[in-house]
C-alpha cells in the first residue's frame, strides 16, 4: 500500500488532479456558505455584468444573477449527478460482470451478448436514445448515462473474475473445500476492487461531460434547476456581448473532468504493477 | 507467411460477418424499444395534449400498438428492411429521405473530424514515443490529457468566440453561405466544427499511438534492426509503425463512435444541418419515428465501421485469422 502511495505522490499530475477534484468537491459542498448571493436572485439592473464588478467577482448572467454563486451551486448538481451516475454504472456493471464470470455458460452468453449490443451504439447516441424513451430530465439523464457505461465495468470485472478463478491459490482453496460462494466473496471480489476503483476514477470525468452535454442540449436538467451544462447552453446567445458568461461554466466542467482524468491516470499507474 | 493466407482470410471474413448479425438484431430491438419503453401511450405522447381521443385511437391503430409486442416488432422490422422507417408527424413526411439527407451532413462532419484527429494525433503520438521522457513528450502528453478533458460543446463556443466573433476568420454556423455553395465554401464552414469535434479524438489517438509504439520499440526485432545499423527513421517507419498499426486502428474504430455521438453536440453548437441536431429537436417534439430512424442509421453505420476495422486487422496481421 505504501508503494502505491509513493508511486502516486511521485506523479505531479496525479497530485494536481487530486487537488482539483478536492477543491471542486469542497466548492460544491460548501456552496451555500461560499456563495455571495442566492443563485436565483434576479437583478435586471445588472444584466451581463463583467467579472470584477463590485459585489459580483465573476460578473452576472443574462438575468443579472451572480455567476460565482451559480457556478458554486452548479458544482453541487454537476458533481453529485456525475458521481451518482458513475456509482450506478459501477454497481450495475460489476454485478453483470460477476454474474457472467462466475455463472458462466448461458449467463455469460446472455450478458455478454447484451453488452455487445450496448457497445454497438456510439456512446453519446445511446444516451440520447434512452432519453428519447424515458423523456428528458435530470434523473432520466443519469439513468441513461449509467446504462451506457455498464459494458465498461461489466467487461473489466468479468475479465478479472476469469483471471482470478484460474490462479493457483483460488484452485487450492477450492480443493480444500471452500464453497464457491465464499470463494467469490473473499478472493474474487477483493481482486476486482482495484481495477474497479481505477475504472471509476477514469470514468467520472466522462460521466460529468456526458451529463453536462445532455443538459446543454436541453435533455438533462430542467429549469429552474441548473447545472454547468445548462448554464453554458443559456449563455450561448450572449457570447457576442458577454463571452465570460459562456466561458466560465465550460471552464468549470473542463477543470472537473481534467481533475478526475489526471487522478485516474495517476491511480492506474500507481496500482498497475507492470508500470513500475 | 504467404502460404497461410487465402482460405484463412476468407473463413475469417465469413465468421466475422455472421457475428455482426446478432449484434444488428440486438440494435434493432433496442431501437424498437425506444417507442415502447416510454411511460404512457406513445400515440397520445406523439400527438400532444391538444389531440382528441379519436385522433389518438386512430394513430394507436395505425401504429399497430394494440397488438402483442413480438408481432409489432416483426411488422416494424419487416417495414424497416423494405426501407420504410415510418412517418414523422411534426414534419408530415416520410422519415427515410429526411434522415438520409441529414446523415450526409453528419458524415461530412465526422470525416472532417477524423481527418483532424489522424493528422494531429498519430504524428504527436509517434514523436512522443520516440522521444520518451523529453520535454517534447511531456508537452504533447500534457496537451493530450487536456484535449481528452475538453467538452466539445465548450470548445466549439470558445473557437467561435476567438475565430468567428473576434478575428472574423471563419464562419460560426451552417454548412454553406446563404448565396455560396461550392466545395471551397463547404470546407470553409467545416473547419471549426471539424477541429472542435476532432480535438478530443486527436488526443485519445496520440495517447494510444504513443503507448503502442513504446510497446513495439522494446521488442527484440527492433533491437536487431537497430543493431544491424538501420537508421532510426527506417526502424520506426518500417518495423515499428507497421506493428503498431493494429492498436491504432482499434482506437480509430472506437473514435468513430465517439465522433458520431459527439457530432450531436457539435452540430447543435454550429447549427450544422446534420442528423444529430435534428434528433435533439425530434426528442423534444416526441417524434419517435424520426428518433428511431436516426438512431438506427447511425448505430448500423457504427456496426459496419467496426466490421471493417476487424477485417482490416486480419489484413494487417495474418495471425488473427486463425484465432
Amino acid at each position: 500500500m505504501s508503494d502505491v502511495v509513493r508511486m502516486f505522490r511521485k506523479s505531479g499530475s496525479a497530485v494536481l488532479g487530486l487537488a482539483l477534484v478536492l477543491a471542486l468537491v469542497a466548492a460544491g459542498v460548501l456552496a451555500p456558505l461560499l456563495a455571495p448571493h442566492d443563485p436565483n436572485e434576479v437583478d435586471t439592473t445588472r444584466r451581463l455584468a463583467r467579472p470584477l464588478t463590485p459585489g459580483h467577482p465573476l460578473g452576472t448572467d443574462e438575468f443579472g444573477r451572480d455567476l460565482l454563486s451559480r457556478l458554486l451551486h452548479g458544482a453541487r448538481i454537476s458533481l453529485a449527478v456525475g458521481l451518482a451516475a458513475t456509482a450506478l454504472a459501477a454497481v450495475a456493471g460489476s454485478l453483470c460482470g460477476l454474474v457472467a464470470g462466475l455463472g458462466g455458460g448461458v449467463w455469460d452468453q446472455a450478458i455478454m451478448r447484451s453488452i455487445d449490443t450496448l457497445m454497438a451504439f456510439p456512446y453519446f447516441l445511446l444516451a440520447i436514445a434512452i432519453i428519447a424513451a424515458l423523456g428528458p430530465g435530470l434523473i432520466n439523464g443519469m439513468i441513461a448515462v449509467a446504462i451506457v457505461n455498464i459494458p465498461f465495468y461489466g467487461r473489466i470485472v468479468r475479465a478479472t473474475v476469469l483471471g482470478v478463478r484460474e490462479t493457483e491459490y483460488v484452485q487450492a482453496a477450492r480443493a480444500l473445500g471452500v464453497s464457491e460462494l465464499r470463494l467469490s466473496l473473499t478472493h474474487i471480489l477483493r481482486n476486482c476492487l482495484a481495477p474497479v476503483i481505477v475504472a471509476v476514477t477514469l470514468n467520472v470525468g466522462g460521466m460529468i461531460t456526458a451529463l453536462a452535454g445532455l443538459s446543454f442540449l436541453g435533455l438533462g436538467v430542467q429549469p429552474p434547476v441548473s447545472d454547468w451544462g445548462s448554464m453554458l447552453s443559456s449563455s450561448r446567445q450572449y457570447i457576442n456581448v458577454a463571452p465570460h458568461v459562456a466561458t466560465l461554466p465550460g471552464l468549470a466542467i473542463f477543470a472537473a473532468v481534467l481533475g478526475f482524468n489526471l487522478l485516474g491516470d495517476g491511480l492506474r499507474d500507481a496500482l498497475d504493477p507492470r508500470l513500475r | 507467411m504467404a502460404a497461410v493466407g487465402g482460405g484463412g482470410l476468407q473463413g475469417y471474413v465469413v465468421r466475422r460477418l455472421l457475428l455482426a448479425v446478432p449484434v444488428l438484431v440486438g440494435v434493432s430491438i433496442l431501437v424498437f424499444a425506444v417507442m415502447h419503453l416510454s411511460p404512457g401511450d406513445p400515440a397520445a405522447i406523439m400527438l400532444g395534449a391538444q389531440a382528441t381521443r379519436e385522433d389518438v385511437e386512430r394513430l394507436h391503430r395505425e401504429l399497430g400498438l394494440d397488438r402483442a409486442l413480438p408481432v409489432q416488432y416483426a411488422r416494424w422490422m419487416g417495414r424497416v428492411l423494405q426501407g420504410d422507417l415510418g412517418r414523422s408527424i411534426p414534419l408530415g413526411r416520410a422519415v427515410l429521405p429526411e434522415v438520409l439527407l441529414r446523415f450526409k451532413a453528419t458524415l461530412i462532419l465526422t470525416a472532417g473530424a477524423l481527418a483532424v484527429a489522424l493528422v494531429i494525433g498519430v504524428p504527436a503520438g509517434i514523436v512522443s514515443a520516440t522521444r520518451q521522457y523529453t520535454w517534447l513528450d511531456r508537452l504533447s502528453m500534457g496537451v493530450a490529457v487536456t484535449g481528452v478533458s475538453l467538452p466539445v460543446f465548450w470548445t466549439g463556443i470558445m473557437l467561435i468566440i476567438v475565430f468567428s466573433l473576434t478575428l472574423r476568420w471563419l464562419p460560426s454556423a451552417g454548412m454553406y453561405s446563404p448565396y455560396g455553395g461550392d466545395l471551397g465554401d463547404l470546407v470553409w464552414h467545416l473547419v471549426l466544427p471539424a477541429v472542435t469535434l476532432g480535438t478530443a479524438s486527436a488526443a485519445a489517438l496520440a495517447r494510444m499511438t504513443r503507448s503502442a509504439v513504446l510497446e513495439i520499440v522494446r521488442q527484440d526485432f527492433v533491437r536487431s534492426a537497430r543493431a544491424k545499423g538501420l537508421d532510426e527513421r527506417a526502424v520506426v517507419g518500417r518495423h515499428v509503425l507497421k506493428n503498431a498499426l493494429n492498436p491504432i486502428v482499434t482506437v480509430l474504430g472506437i473514435q468513430v463512435g465517439t465522433l458520431l455521438g459527439g457530432a450531436i453536440l457539435t452540430e447543435t453548437v454550429f447549427s450544422w444541418p446534420g442528423l444529430g441536431s435534428m434528433m435533439v429537436r425530434a426528442i423534444q417534439a416526441r417524434d419517435y419515428p424520426l428518433v428511431q430512424g436516426g438512431v438506427l442509421l447511425i448505430a448500423t453505420t457504427f456496426v459496419l465501421v467496426n466490421l471493417v476495422v476487424d477485417l482490416m486487422y486480419a489484413v494487417f496481421d495474418p495471425r488473427i485469422r486463425y484465432e
